[in-house]
């Protein structure tokens, strides 16, 4: 009966579909053009002298310097850099806190005595231990992956131990009566319960993996993006900063929806639909 | 039994002495917290009683066995693996999954229809096809005793009387000795053979009724037309004295 209903389409549902779709076309319009208008009017105001784009830039300028980055051979040399180390860092961070909180799950007395000292960690400004890093490591890609490492991972660890510390124990104990042992508990049930967990932490792991990336290339200031921005605001050339937080932006987002795709993915394969 | 806990000790459990026959069906009720998931948890070998012992086949239980199968309240049907995967769960953990057993579980998914679903995901099923699917699940590993844990209380009440009538069938046409936990009388009349009413915790075993009913092809469905039913109802009733 629910497929017969489901093949021949009422008018009213029809037109209620119809309705659907304008309203979401219509918003995605008006997403898109919000940033159009945005950058007209600043090219606008840039031309007019309203704003002084010697400080503000302008679109246009911010145009002629990607093609100067790009004439000179930079820009994707920057991009490579900080995308690599961004995506390192994000891989690594998640890996080792899912690892350690697998750890944490086995050994519920190293997980009591660690809590304190995790939940003060993940309260400190990790970025306080950046110039740390660089004197330990030395100032190169690898203190600023450890950077990256270092923002995600305390996070990842509490996210992902307090998902597997959730996870049903009636579950639990449906596989005791089979005899289950710890490994298999962990293998058979609580990795695949938690895994929903896993996949938003590592949502919020990739935002904080740039934050990592970001600061660690203003303090090893040798290449990147971080270290765009941060030269041309010493040498005062506002142009090349905003071109580089709009690639940023570009770049942030992109990587962004590379894990909510690879989220479905797995999640198509892994679950039905 | 009893659990230590910082706040003091519960005595769980106290004085049981219960024998079961093979191939019999026990229910057992009693006022919530007296002790009735302890019990089946002692016989499952989940824990280990503080004091006496728990004989299966001759044998002290020390730990989990594959001679006993256990329903828990919820069907706990795994969203991640498909349908023939849920109910091969317990054969995996056993590391007894073979071509052999593998054949057997699809007998059961065939003979019980089911096997139409195998490659199904759980939430596309019925209450009732899954708590059939978990029963499967416990099937597949042979046990000779099953423990079935307020196995139909999270259904809706049509589905509930179905489903019981459902797997009392699998277990008398398996041959399985079975020990049901409700705290539903009328349930635990119309699929037993014998009634235990625990008491309030420490749980002691306060009677047990022989359940004997004059209806031919029993099944937890007819015999409630038995005239002896309404009998055991009221004599059980009054034995657990409920004040509300
Ligand atoms: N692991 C445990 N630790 C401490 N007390 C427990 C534990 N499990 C059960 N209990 C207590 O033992 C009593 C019996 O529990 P249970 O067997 O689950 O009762 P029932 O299934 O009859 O409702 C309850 O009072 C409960 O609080
Ligand atoms: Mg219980």
């Amino acid at each position: 009966m629910s497929d017969t209903q489901l093949q021949t389409i009422s008018k009213e549902h029809a037109e209620y579909l119809r309705k659907v779709k304008i309203r979401k076309t219509m918003i995605h319009i008006t997403q898109v053009l919000l940033v159009v208008v945005l950058f007209i009017l600043w090219e606008i105001a840039g031309r007019l002298k309203i704003i002084d784009s010697f400080i503000t830039s302008q679109p246009s300028r911010i145009a002629r310097t990607l093609a100067n980055l790009y004439r000179e051979g930079q820009l994707f040399r920057h991009i490579f850099i900080t995308c690599a180390e961004t995506v390192t860092g994000f891989i690594l961070g998640t890996l080792a806190g899912t690892i350690i909180a697998i750890i944490l799950w086995w050994s519920d007395f190293l997980a009591r005595v660690l809590e304190p000292h995790l939940v003060i960690l993940n309260s400190l400004p990790k970025i306080a231990l950046g110039p740390i890093f660089i004197v330990w490591i030395g100032a190169g890609p690898l203190s600023i992956i450890v950077m990256a490492i270092a923002v995600s991972v305390i996070v990842t660890i509490l996210e992902v131990w307090n998902g597997f510390i959730s996870v049903d124990p009636d579950k639990i104990k449906l596989v005791k009566t089979f005899g289950a042992k710890k490994w298999q508990i962990l293998t058979k049930v609580v990795l695949p319960s938690a895994f929903p967990t896993i996949i938003s932490a590592l949502k919020i792991n990739v935002g904080l993996s740039w934050v990592g990336v970001i600061v660690g290339e203003f303090l090893v200031s040798k290449a990147g993006l971080g270290y765009l921005i941060v030269y041309g605001g010493q040498v005062f050339q506002l142009d090349l900063v905003m071109t580089s937080v709009i690639i940023l932006a570009v770049a942030a987002a992109l990587m962004y929806q590379g894990v909510v795709y690879l989220e479905k993915l797995i999640m198509r394969s892994s679950f039905h639909k | 039994m009893k659990y230590q806990s910082l706040n003091g000790e519960i005595t769980a459990l106290e004085n049981i002495n219960l024998h079961v026959k093979k191939g019999e069906f026990i229910s057992i009720v009693g006022p919530s917290g007296c002790g009735k998931s302890t019990l089946l948890s002692l016989i499952a070998g989940l824990i280990l009683p503080t004091s006496g012992k728990i004989l299966l086949n001759g044998k002290m239980v020390t730990g989990t066995s594959n001679e006993v199968g256990y329903m828990l309240q919820r069907d706990h049907l795994f969203d991640w693996r498909n349908i023939l995967g849920n109910a091969l769960l317990g054969l995996e953990i056993r590391n007894s999954l073979n071509e052999e057993s593998k054949q057997y579980v699809v007998e059961l998914l065939k003979t019980y229809g089911l096997y139409e679903f195998k490659d199904k995901y759980p939430n596309q099923l019925s209450g009732g096809m899954r708590q059939r699917v978990a029963l499967i699940r416990t099937l597949a590993t042979k046990p000779d005793i099953l423990l079935l844990d307020e196995a139909f209380s999270a259904l809706d009440y049509q589905t509930r009387l179905a489903v019981s009538e459902d797997i009392y069938s699998i277990i008398k046409k398996e041959k399985k000795t079975a020990i049901l936990v409700t705290h539903d009388i009328a349930e635990s009349i119309s699929m037993a053979d014998r009634v235990v009413v625990l008491s309030r915790r420490p749980g002691t075993i306060k009677n047990i009724y022989e359940i004997k009913l004059s209806c031919e092809n029993r099944t937890p469905l007819s015999c409630r037309d038995a005239p002896e039913f309404r009998y055991y109802f009221n004599k059980i009733w009054k034995e657990l004295d409920v004040h509300v």
